[in-house]
């Protein structure tokens, strides 16, 4: 039976890497005795796989892995069972049964949604958070986004702005949904980069902090859903 | 939420973040208020490393039942982190609390390998603590040693306040109780200390006097005070099932060295190589009760989440259940899917059987440590293995399919001849031999490799080659080549491979195991030199401790090259180990007349060890 869980990162937790949040789950299930499926041969290791990683320093409320089970019992004992023994900055939200033909989570992840707040720094910094949050709406305007793709050998010019799928101002933060997955990958870093370059400010990751709320897949009618939305609760 | 030490910033702009956050799973949170004693464990190296060592943990775990005490961990800051924290002058901190580590009552350091000495001074200096005992004040934390160095701590002595000899279970709870007693009245600092040397196992050095002879040897050595005892007897636990053990270890984030549940089988070793430090001073061997090893394994597994188990011994074949302990974890790896990863074990028949029920036979290798090339050498070690033991050993594990075998070498031992390290290109090559001899050719799956790898010795204290000189370094590559030499013209040189240690570093490994006093200002200048990670080749610069070495008129060879008289008074000489002076020299007049000692199993050669009540002595006598 195949299982997706939603998951949150966040506080302290968002210095441990992709891997790292791997291990703690793999580690976690069993904690938690969980029955995991694990694969044949010398060394077994547990069916499960991660959706879209996160960037270090990105906090989050919408993580996602999917996981074979030989045995469940229900939504609600599963999450329990994985908060008990696990810890709050990795908590469990969801935890619904995908249909038997469903696609993994990594390969279905097509746009997330992120929250951008700026730091109250300094009173500097907070004139200049207001500088870039009036520039938005000019920014997101533009016909085209571009930006320089440095890579090792040469530098490479890119039109984001397709994969900005929407963006806007509410309580001062910046919201973004942006393509995200194997067909079209656009972080959330690289669209305040530009930004601030449009703003004409000296670009500092360090001024502002990035959440992810929500990763989305395509639904039947080639709308978005969560990807806790592709099963059911059960039990 | 903690709230963490470093900046997003400065976290962001190192490598691993996540070595400097803490809270990981099973990590202990205590409320300072509530705490009246905080201590603060450090193992002067990475995290990766630190986190990875047992003793720590059984420590961690130890203080951290007591209701009036809270034990965090600490680790070298990285150079990228080290760096930083000079430059912005932010103080170390502890992992749990995120506090500077020099608001705690005591800071205690495991000593495990002799080229961390530059990263304790490190790990002071970071922390805003005076680096030398006699500058530190009252209020500023006790720092104490422990762990295998500290049975000599002489050439680190300036820069402790206590050295712990022995094993921390014993007498950990009258030192705090006497440390609230000073913390809560008019007690000064130097008084505190001296009623601490007076708890069993505890060393000040601070109040012991060295004055050497001309030669630049010990003249004598004592405490300066009537009221501070001259000997210090070794720590060690009689019980080994009653004690406590960590149950619920801590799980990393990150991937650690030793990524799995370590299960401390038995302390101690009764087999008395002369060459081993740890099998003379962790006597006598101390099996623990296999029922109770069994209910930990189940509840570390349980309590961790790890998917995998290793066993913790000096030589965890002589662990007298061993077959029953491997069955019922066998069984949970069939069950649970708990692997399991074995320490170096006797290859023998019940060994290739445990092996190739657990292990992919293709992908591992087998190893045997015979450690010398020739029986000769072999004897005059007093290392148990003969040359029949290996050829039996490897044609069985021919037979059972594997073709990767690994030797373990030294070279350098006291009476080695070019004779003796040919010896190693000879046994290598005979085992390819019996390889082909025995295995006939559509059997053969894959390249028949076996690999010698040869340390350099370094004599130990409280080892029967205390008094052994060391080869010096460049005598060391030349027999290294002369080996590598014989690797090359062998018939069966394509599946013969030949490895060795850096000489560099372990010849400075030899300086400081039996080095005095005098070599505290050498380690403190080297530091000051800019020098850290001496045990990381990439960090090690050879030229700042030959500098401070120059400067101090230390000649090297003094301590290393030299063969000292049985008669001479050795920096370690105050410390009782149980097994006595006598034994180490009758030990090493039959060493050199290449006689070997029966183990502890076979007949007690009246060690000394019998006197603390335990153990393999104990039980041999019922």
């Amino acid at each position: 039976m195949k299982l997706r869980i939603k998951y949150l990162k966040l506080g302290n937790l968002k210095f441990i890497g992709h891997l790292d949040v791997m291990r703690y789950f793999q580690k976690t299930i069993r904690r938690a005795g969980l029955k995991v499926s694990y694969s044949k041969g010398y060394s077994p290791h547990q069916i499960i796989s991660f959706a879209a990683p996160l960037a270090m320093c990105i906090t989050s409320d919408g993580e996602y892995f999917d996981g074979e089970f030989d045995e469940i019992s229900t939504s609600t004992e599963m999450t329990e069972a994985l908060n008990t023994f696990g810890v709050p900055e990795l908590h469990v939200s969801e935890c619904v049964l995908l249909p038997d033909d469903a696609k993994n989570a990594m390969s279905v992840v097509a746009a997330s949604d992120y929250r951008i707040c700026f730091y109250a720094l300094s009173e500097d910094k907070s004139d200049q958070a207001q500088h870039i949050l009036d520039k938005l709406k000019a920014f997101y305007e533009q016909e085209e986004i571009i930006i320089t793709k440095k890579t090792k050998k040469s530098e490479k010019e890119e039109n984001i702005k397709p994969g900005i799928l929407d963006i806007e101002i509410r309580d001062n933060s910046i919201y973004m949904m942006l393509s995200t997955g194997s067909s079209y990958n656009l972080k959330p870093e690289l669209v305040m980069e530009a930004l601030y370059q449009y703003a004409g400010i000296p670009y500092n990751f360090f001024d502002f902090h990035i959440h992810r709320i929500e990763t989305y897949m395509e639904d039947e009618n080639g709308g978005l859903m969560p990807l806790y939305k592709a099963g059911r609760n059960f039990g | 939420m903690r709230k963490l030490a470093l900046s997003d910033e400065i976290l962001m702009s190192v490598e691993k973040p996540a070595r400097y956050i803490g809270g990981e799973y099973n990590s202990i949170m205590k409320k300072k208020e509530e705490i009246a004693v905080r201590f603060c464990m450090c193992f002067p190296d990475v995290y990766e490393i630190g986190m990875s060592h047992l003793g720590i943990q059984i420590l961690y775990d130890m203080f951290n039942r007591r209701e009036d005490t809270w034990c965090e961990r600490v680790y070298s800051p990285w150079p990228d982190l080290d760096t930083i924290m000079r430059e912005k002058n932010i103080p170390l901190f502890a992992l749990e609390s995120q506090e500077p580590v020099k608001d705690f009552d005591f800071l205690g350091i495991t000593l495990q390998y002799e080229m961390c000495y530059t990263n304790i001074l490190q790990v002071l200096d970071l922390a805003h603590i005076p680096m030398k005992s006699e500058e530190r004040k009252k209020g500023e934390p006790i720092v104490i040693g422990g762990g295998p160095c500290a049975y000599n701590p002489e050439p680190i002595a300036d820069f402790f306040d206590i050295f712990y000899i022995g094993e921390g279970e014993t007498v950990y709870a009258i030192l705090l109780e006497l440390y609230k007693e000073y913390k809560h009245s008019d007690m000064s600092r130097r008084e505190f200390l001296i009623k601490a040397s007076n708890i069993p196992g505890l060393y000040v050095p601070s109040l012991y006097d060295v004055c050497y002879n001309a030669d630049g040897t010990i003249a004598d050595f004592g405490p300066k005070y009537s009221d501070v005892p001259e000997k210090i007897l070794k720590q060690t636990v009689v019980d080994m099932t009653s004690v406590s053990y960590p149950e619920k270890p801590i799980v990393p984030y990150m991937k650690v060295t030793q990524d799995r549940v370590v299960l401390e089988i038995m302390r101690g070793c009764i087999r008395g190589c002369r060459f081993c430090q740890a099998g003379m001073i962790y006597r006598p061997a101390r099996p623990k009760d296999v029922s109770i090893l069994k209910q930990y394994a189940e509840n570390m597994l349980a309590a961790s989440g790890q998917e995998e188990i290793t066993f913790s011994s000096l030589s965890s074949s002589d662990y007298p259940s061993l077959p029953e302990l491997t069955d019922c974890l066998i069984e949970k790896m069939n069950n649970e899917h708990v692997n399991i990863s074995l320490p170096s074990l006797r290859i023998d028949a019940f060994s290739l059987d445990v092996m190739s029920k657990i292990q992919d036979i293709k992908k591992n290798s087998l190893t045997f440590a015979p450690e010398a090339g020739t029986q000769r050498l072999r004897n005059v070690i007093n290392k148990g293995l003969t040359k029949e033991n290996i050829m039996d050993g490897s044609l069985k594990a021919f037979l059972g399919g594997w073709n990767k075998v690994k030797l373990y070498f030294m070279m350098g031992l006291p009476t080695e001849t070019y004779e003796d390290i040919e010896g190693i290109a000879s046994l290598s090559e005979e085992i390819t031999e019996l390889y082909f001899a025995n295995i006939p050719k559509e059997k053969r799956d894959g390249r028949v490799m076996v690999t010698a790898s040869a340390s350099y010795f370094v004599p130990k204290p409280f080892t029967p080659f205390q008094w052994a000189p060391m080869i010096e370094p460049s005598e060391f590559i030349k027999r290294a080549y002369y080996v590598k030499d014989k690797f090359r013209e062998a018939k069966n040189h394509k599946s013969l491979k030949f490895q060795y240690h850096e000489a560099d570093i372990t010849i400075l490994e030899g300086l400081l195991a039996r080095g005095d006093r005098k070599l505290c200002d050498v380690i403190y200048d080297v530091y000051r030199s800019g020098q850290i990670y001496d045990a990381w080749t990439e960090y090690f610069h050879k030229e700042n401790w030959e500098n401070a070495l120059k400067a101090h008129g230390i000649d090297i060879g003094f301590y290393t090259y030299r063969e000292r008289s049985v008669d001479e008074k050795l920096p370690w000489d105050f410390i009782d180990i149980g097994v006595t002076k006598e034994f180490m020299k009758r030990e090493w007049e039959r060493a050199k007349s290449e006689q070997i000692t029966p183990n502890c199993s076979q007949k007690c050669s009246g060690c000394g060890a019998a006197k603390f009540g335990g153990g393999v002595c104990f039980e041999a006598k019922n």
